[in-house]
């Protein structure tokens, strides 16, 4: 029940907010954007990708990406420690992990709302030029399934580095520091000189850039599944546990 | 209702709370007395659950604060020292979550709503937001936040700071009448306070239990330490022995002023008040006696005086 009554709270938190819909604005300009860019580039004749494969696979892609989460997630537990809400908030009947979770599922609900204009986008595409956006259900269900897999992981990053700090600022830039490293691991193999097979392989392993091109072309892999699962749940552990141990830091 | 037992607080390199025994039984009002940085707080904090203690064990109404937490915490309403409220929710919507977040949900969150906007004085403020209040109907919001759950044991840390003269004699009635439906520690550091509201005083210094008594006992002592001052013009070499020389005075302080005057500051037993006596020297000698009376105290002069004497002993 508790965690129903901070959930509510934490995303009426969002919404209340009007950093919420300033990034929402920008977001939503940069992937529209994007969306143009992806349509202009088949436009120049026959092509091998779909557009949403171009969508999920551009350089404006990537970088509003990676910056919307330190902005969505900075502020759920440095702005409680800041203004002093967290001793009213923890003298109260709750369970650290029911805050946790609220406000890693807070972050999660907005994150979820922020993609969902895209789906317009698609739906547009189909309507005006009579084609599948994707080609196939495939690739449409495995990008945005990939979105949502990479987006919890990286959420649960912000989470873990907000609990750490009660400066919003510091907590953006180490989960924007951590996020990065993840994100662009792929591109690792062509700054090296020598890359052995089993770097290429290993950076795969780690690469969003790769997860999310081969998905949306509707290759579907369980690895990064498990891979992303897991350390959503390893990471929020961690966040847990930063967050108990306030009781003898303070 | 409360039981402390050999607390102890640290913090990188600070003792905050060192080996703290106290108890207080159900219905009393008890208040805690402190300069800043004696360890008030952070003993509060300890029992709201807040921190967790270095080492000692605390309870409330029979459950560890450190092991049982969730059952202290619905039994417990506390106000921090600085109230901190989400300034972009509205009064009436702060309230009903910070109930439902107590347990208090359905028709009785209404109920208990209600019943505090009344006792508090929030009715017309309910639909407000937070961050446009003024910091005397934040506190009240924050008192308001305590009482939703209606606690066995409310916990108040310096209930009284940052209002006006009219909102304190307010707040000051406000605890007494809960007073006769809970047990309440409050703490504070204005002494006419605790005289108005509690009924044992616990003093705090440095992280340990200086004095406990009552009020009444409390102001005895406070005006002992006090002395009497008086203000004369005579030779100072003579005035200062004739003074010393009376009967209850410990030590006479005689201090030039400006205007060729004297400020005499008579330190007495505590049974002692030689302000007669004073006025029938002055008359005797030819003094002039311009001022007589007792010495304004302030809580410092106390706490020197009280740990003082525990050292000595």
């Amino acid at each position: 029940m508790n965690f129903f009554t901070l959930l509510n709270r934490e995303i009426r938190a969002y919404f209340l907010s009007p950093v919420a819909w300033v990034v929402m604005f920008f977001f939503l300009l940069l992937t529209g954007f994007n969306f143009y860019a992806g349509v202009a580039a088949l436009n120049r004749g026959p092509s091998e990708v779909t557009v949403v494969e171009a969508f999920f696979n551009t350089v404006f892609f990537w970088f509003g990406f990676v910056l919307i989460f330190p902005l969505i997630t900075m502020r759920l537990f440095s702005e409680e420690y800041k203004m002093g809400t967290i001793e009213p908030l923890m003298t109260a009947p709750v369970r650290d992990s029911q805050v946790v979770l609220a406000k890693y599922g807070g972050a999660l609900f907005f994150y979820i709302v922020l993609w969902l204009p895209s789906l317009l986008y698609f739906a547009v595409f189909t309507r005006v030029t009579r084609l599948e956006a994707a080609g196939a259900a495939g690739p449409f269900l495995g990008a945005y399934i990939m979105l949502l897999l990479i987006g919890m992981f990286y959420l649960a990053v912000g989470c873990l580095a907000s609990a750490l700090t009660r400066n919003q600022i510091v907590a953006a830039i180490m989960s924007f520091t951590v996020i990065t490293l993840f994100f662009f691991t792929g591109l690792l193999n062509f700054f090296l000189l020598n890359v052995t097979p089993a770097l290429r392989e290993l950076t795969a392993y780690f690469s969003a850039l790769e997860h999310m091109s081969e998905a949306s072309r509707g290759f579907f892999d369980s690895r990064p599944v498990v891979f992303y699962l897991s350390l959503t749940v390893f990471v929020l552990f961690l966040t847990f546990h930063v967050f108990q141990s306030r009781r003898w830091r303070n | 209702m409360i039981k402390v037992e050999g607390l102890t607080k640290k913090y990188a390199g600070i003792t905050a709370v060192n080996d703290l025994n106290f108890t207080v039984e159900k219905g009393e009002i008890v208040g805690f007395l402190g300069p800043n940085g004696a360890g008030k707080s952070t003993t509060m904090r300890i029992l709201s659950c807040y921190l967790s203690a270095t080492s000692g064990r605390a309870s409330v109404a029979g459950f560890d604060v450190a092991s049982q937490s969730r059952e202290v915490r619905s039994r417990v309403g506390y106000m921090p020292e600085n109230v901190a409220l989400y300034p972009e929710m509205r009064v009436q919507e702060y309230l009903e979550y910070r109930a439902a977040l107590k347990g208090v949900r359905g028709r009785r969150n209404r109920q208990r709503v209600n019943a505090v906007k009344e006792l508090c004085n929030l009715r017309d403020v309910e639909q407000k937001l937070i961050g446009a209040l003024s910091k005397g109907y934040r506190q009240r919001v924050g008192l308001a936040d305590a009482l939703l759950h209606d606690p066995d044991l409310l916990i108040l840390d310096e209930p009284t700071i940052g209002l006006d003269p009219n909102q304190i004699r307010q707040v000051r009635q406000l605890i007494k009448d809960l007073g006769k439906r809970h047990t309440i520690l409050l703490s504070t550091h204005i002494l006419s306070e605790v005289e108005m509201t509690c009924s044992r005083v616990l003093i705090i210094d440095r992280g340990r239990i200086a004095a406990s008594d009552t009020p009444e006992a409390l102001a005895g002592r406070v005006r002992t330490a006090g002395g009497i001052r008086a203000e004369i013009r005579a030779e100072a070499g003579d005035l200062e022995k004739a003074l010393a020389a009376l009967p209850g005075v410990r030590k006479a302080e005689v201090e030039e002023m400006p205007d060729g005057w004297h400020g005499c500051v008579l330190r007495t037993d505590a049974e002692h008040d030689p302000r007669e006596e004073v006025a029938r020297l002055a008359a005797a000698r030819g003094w002039a006696l311009r001022e007589l009376g007792r010495e304004q105290v302030n809580l410092e002069r106390v706490f020197a005086e009280i740990t003082q004497s525990e050292e000595l002993r």
